[in-house]
């Protein structure tokens, strides 16, 4: 069995004296496609955060595709390239063409000359079906084209793993579909992927494994049939009742 | 552009009652001038008889006259359209600070005889001082700003022990602070250098806080989206943060320029050979202070202009790129 990419061994993180995350033990293998869900304010974020550490920790270990993270570490860049992040607000570079947002990681931090660039950031943008757009600052796109253009942005650095983080709860409802369709191609595609979200239709489709968080602890860890349709626990009954009332 | 309002007023100018005001008001001023025995006196004799024995009513007579007219100007550019509005207060307001200025009777052949000399000298020095000081401030400026924003304590203090001293001295004394302190401390430095270096301190320590703003004003998503790809906080900074911040940095920045263009006058103390120097010096030998003083002023306000211009240009353009 090779080495899990992401490895967290009992990590504990306090915002202030707020304890935020509490001993969380989590382990992700290649091509593993975890879902992560848990009510607003359980740490869901905080911990997928902690991955690619842009939240540090303050107890136990989380090892990265064999880094380490740590306050003294010197590569936490390194870690960072082959993380792909996708976060709920998209977070393109406004000030940058969609073409222009693909190509600056694989130019400024992978040392890819820029024909290579432009050609690995058209396959993926033809790969999340907007092409056509590529010209375009991210401030013309509908926000499910900007969601699937921060998509495409982290293929781009060719990520060993990559997070999301709620990313379609800042959509239109019409608009949720056409990305959730185009992370589910990623999975099948044999990604690796940790995704924050409440989408069932997703979690049914592709999870391997869903986590359950609730006030920074997780709770309950299970494939999605037995988690959603045989919750054990009593939090877990309460919060998949509260999200299938809607 | 404020909010335009859908419900178009009908202009005030265009009121009975305000009209009727301005009349009245307009009147009184122009009779307190007591324009008898000015050309107007002159123009009015079929109605007033002789001016200059016409007192208090020949003074009225020409106040309403003057005043009607004042009033029918305003009423009548009340009818244009914005753009020739604004064109054509421009011009009569210039035409009323010239004939101002036409009044001290100025030695037009004095100011003939020195202005290429004030444009070739006093101008080039004076926009030279200007660029480099604030090219040179503008790095300041980014230095202190991640300084001021930085954790660690040793910037941060520096930083703002710096922008703490230098806005809150008089430029003129860093002025000779810098020239005349340095000295005794057996670093002879030049005028120029001198002035440069007191315009850089002085106006990096007011831009440190526009950049800091600027920077601060990115959203925290922008750091976390380039960091979480890898880039450095240089990069960051450089490529993501900074291009970003410019369109809030720029108007500001633009405005210091302005303003350092004409505190760079502040330099002549110390005998640098720019605009404001070139002015109190060359009347001084024939007395002909008010003329180059106005020359002078005249040419600040027209480098003052094309600033302006230049800086809504640059707006405009980052206006577009950013969308
Ligand atoms: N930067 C921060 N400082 C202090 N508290 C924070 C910070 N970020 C998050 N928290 C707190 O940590 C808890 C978990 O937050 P988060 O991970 O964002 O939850 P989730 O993503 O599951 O909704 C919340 O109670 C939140 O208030
Ligand atoms: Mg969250």
């Amino acid at each position: 069995m090779p080495d899990p990419i992401i490895q967290m061994t009992n990590v504990n993180k306090w915002y202030g004296d707020f304890h935020a995350l509490k001993d969380i033990n989590f382990i992700v293998n290649e091509g593993d496609k975890i879902v992560v869900c848990g009510p607003s304010g359980s740490g869901k974020s905080t911990m997928i955060r902690t991955l690619n550490w842009l939240e540090a920790h303050q107890e136990g270990t989380i090892v990265v595709n064999g880094i380490e993270m740590h306050q003294k570490m010197k590569n936490v860049d390194e870690v960072r390239m082959d993380v792909g992040m996708v976060f709920q607000h998209f977070n393109l570079f406004p000030h940058m063409s969609v073409l222009e947002n693909l190509m600056a990681g694989p130019m400024w931090v992978r040392g890819i000359k820029e024909d290579e660039a432009r050609k690995t950031a058209m396959k993926f943008l033809e790969r999340v079906r907007i092409p056509e757009q590529a010209d375009k600052y991210p401030g013309q796109l509908s926000g499910g084209q900007q969601q699937r253009v921060a998509i495409a942005r982290s293929l781009c650095m060719n990520p060993k793993v990559m997070l999301f983080d709620e990313p379609t709860s800042a959509l239109d409802p019409e608009m949720v579909s056409e990305v959730l369709d185009t992370m589910i191609e990623l999975a099948h595609d044999g990604m690796t992927m940790v995704c924050v979200t409440h989408e069932m239709g997703f979690a049914k489709a592709v999870a391997d494994r869903v986590v359950f968080m609730d006030e920074g602890a997780i709770v309950e860890e299970n494939d999605p049939i037995s988690f959603f349709e045989n919750p054990q626990h009593e939090r877990s009954k309460n919060f998949l009742g509260q999200i299938l009332q809607h | 552009m404020l909010f335009a309002d859908t419900v178009v007023a009908e202009p005030a100018v265009h009121k009975p009652k305000i009209m009727a005001i301005m009349l009245l008001v307009g009147m009184i001023v122009f009779s307190f001038f007591g324009l008898n025995d000015t050309i107007f006196g002159e123009f009015m004799r079929p109605v007033i008889g002789e001016p200059t024995e016409s007192g208090l009513f020949g003074n009225m007579a020409i106040g309403l006259v003057l005043s009607m007219l004042f009033t029918a100007n305003i009423v009548l550019i009340g009818f244009l359209p914005f753009r020739y509005q604004v064109l054509l207060v421009w011009a009569e307001l210039l035409l009323l600070f010239l004939s101002f200025f036409y009044s001290f009777g100025l030695n037009f052949e004095f100011i003939r005889s020195k202005i290429w000399f004030m444009i070739s000298q006093g101008v080039f020095t004076t926009l030279y001082i200007s660029a480099v000081s604030i090219t040179l401030a503008s790095m300041v400026a980014i230095v202190g700003a991640v300084a001021k924003l930085s954790t660690n304590g040793f910037a941060f203090a520096i930083a703002s022990f710096y922008t703490s001293f230098f806005r809150g001295l008089p430029l003129l004394m860093q002025v000779y602070l810098i020239y005349l302190g340095l000295p005794q401390l057996g670093y002879v430095i030049d005028a120029v250098p001198a002035g440069i270096l007191a315009l850089t301190l002085c106006y990096g320590a007011y831009m440190t806080e526009i950049f800091r703003a600027g920077i601060q004003s990115i959203n925290k998503g922008q750091w976390e989206a380039s960091r979480s790809m890898g880039f450095g906080f240089a990069l960051t900074m450089r490529r993501i943060i900074l291009p970003q911040a410019m369109p809030l940095i720029i108007p500001p920045t633009g405005n210091q320029f302005i303003a350092m263009l004409k505190d760079s006058s502040l330099v002549s103390v110390i005998g640098v050979w720019e605009l404001m120097f070139l002015a109190r010096t060359l009347g001084n030998k024939d007395f002909r202070h008010m003329e180059m003083l106005i020359t002078a002023a005249i040419i600040y306000w027209c480098l003052s202009m094309c600033l302006e211009v230049i800086q809504s240009r640059i707006e405009r353009h980052y206006r577009t790129i950013s969308h």
